[in-house]
């Protein structure tokens, strides 16, 4: 599918950065929600654009691997003063 | 006076069990971020231990002034820059002003729908590869922006107080990394299959 954009959608593209953070003022939002009903293109791209905002923050943080941290604590010289990671 | 405070006054003073704290309840943050933003295991472990020998001989620096996550994100940022830029021909400066005309705010032309996908079909291991893959083609002061937002949860301004840049410009980079992310992301749901 290919997204012929009016002027209205690049207009609204501008505000979408607050919108997707909730920090736009009423007026914008409503403005934008309009528009979204009846923009099918632009309403995908919100929603894949929120959706992949919420896949990066749900994937899980990277554990420090036990070796790592040994030697984390090895170079910073306190081996006895710190719990042994759990991986 | 906050936990964080009183442990960096003790480690000051050479309590070294209180800088023990400090590295352990910081360690997985500092090394999630080194891994997305280096991608590469061995960097990240560098990035991890030169960040912490660094917050460590400039703990005397420290007085308060910002809370102490933002000045140890800062060094690990800091880190993992330079790091990157000991690679490569030198890039953007992190001060330098994003061009407005570069279709910063232009709404992409592929259209892929997988928004409606529930999460637990888009996560697989395989996902997650191709998602680690994404992040490392931004541009690294992208990167940085969307790792320190996105991913490790800090605020747009304290995003802005860690890489000494403005919140607006913050707005901007951020939306840059996630248009170019899910673009790359749309690519990649569309070739499996998992989009509508």
């Amino acid at each position: 599918m290919n997204h012929e954009h009016t002027d209205l959608c690049g207009e609204l593209s501008s505000q979408l950065p607050d919108y997707l953070d909730g920090e736009a003022r009423e007026a914008i939002c409503r403005a934008i929600e309009e528009h979204l009903a009846e923009c099918e293109d632009c309403r995908v791209v919100v929603d894949t654009i929120k959706k992949t905002v919420t896949l990066y923050r749900q994937a899980p943080m990277e554990q420090v691997p036990s070796n790592v941290h040994r030697r984390l604590v090895r170079v910073l010289n306190l081996d006895d003063l710190t719990q042994p990671s759990t991986k | 006076m906050d936990n964080d405070l009183a442990l960096v006054q003790a480690a000051q003073h050479g309590d070294k069990r209180a800088f023990a704290q400090l590295v352990e309840q910081y360690e997985q943050r500092v090394y999630n971020l080194a891994r997305k933003m280096m991608r590469d295991e061995q960097d990240a472990e560098d990035v991890l231990q030169e960040t912490f020998i660094s917050v460590f001989r400039n703990l005397g620096n420290f007085h308060g002034d910002s809370n102490f996550s933002t000045w140890l994100y800062r060094i690990a940022t800091n880190a993992s820059l330079m790091k990157l830029r000991s690679r490569k021909p030198p890039p953007l400066s992190l001060d330098e002003p994003i061009e407005s005309g570069d279709g910063a705010n232009a709404l992409p032309r592929e259209i892929v729908d997988w928004g409606i996908t529930p999460e637990e079909a888009l996560l697989s291991g395989e996902t997650r590869a191709q998602m680690d893959a994404a992040i490392a083609t931004l541009p690294e002061t992208l990167r940085a922006v969307f790792v320190l937002r996105d991913i490790e949860g800090l605020s747009v301004q304290e995003t802005a107080d860690v890489l000494d840049i403005s919140v607006p410009n913050v707005k901007t980079r951020l939306h840059r990394a996630r248009l170019l992310l899910r673009e790359s992301l749309s690519i990649y749901f569309k070739e499996h299959a998992i989009a509508k």
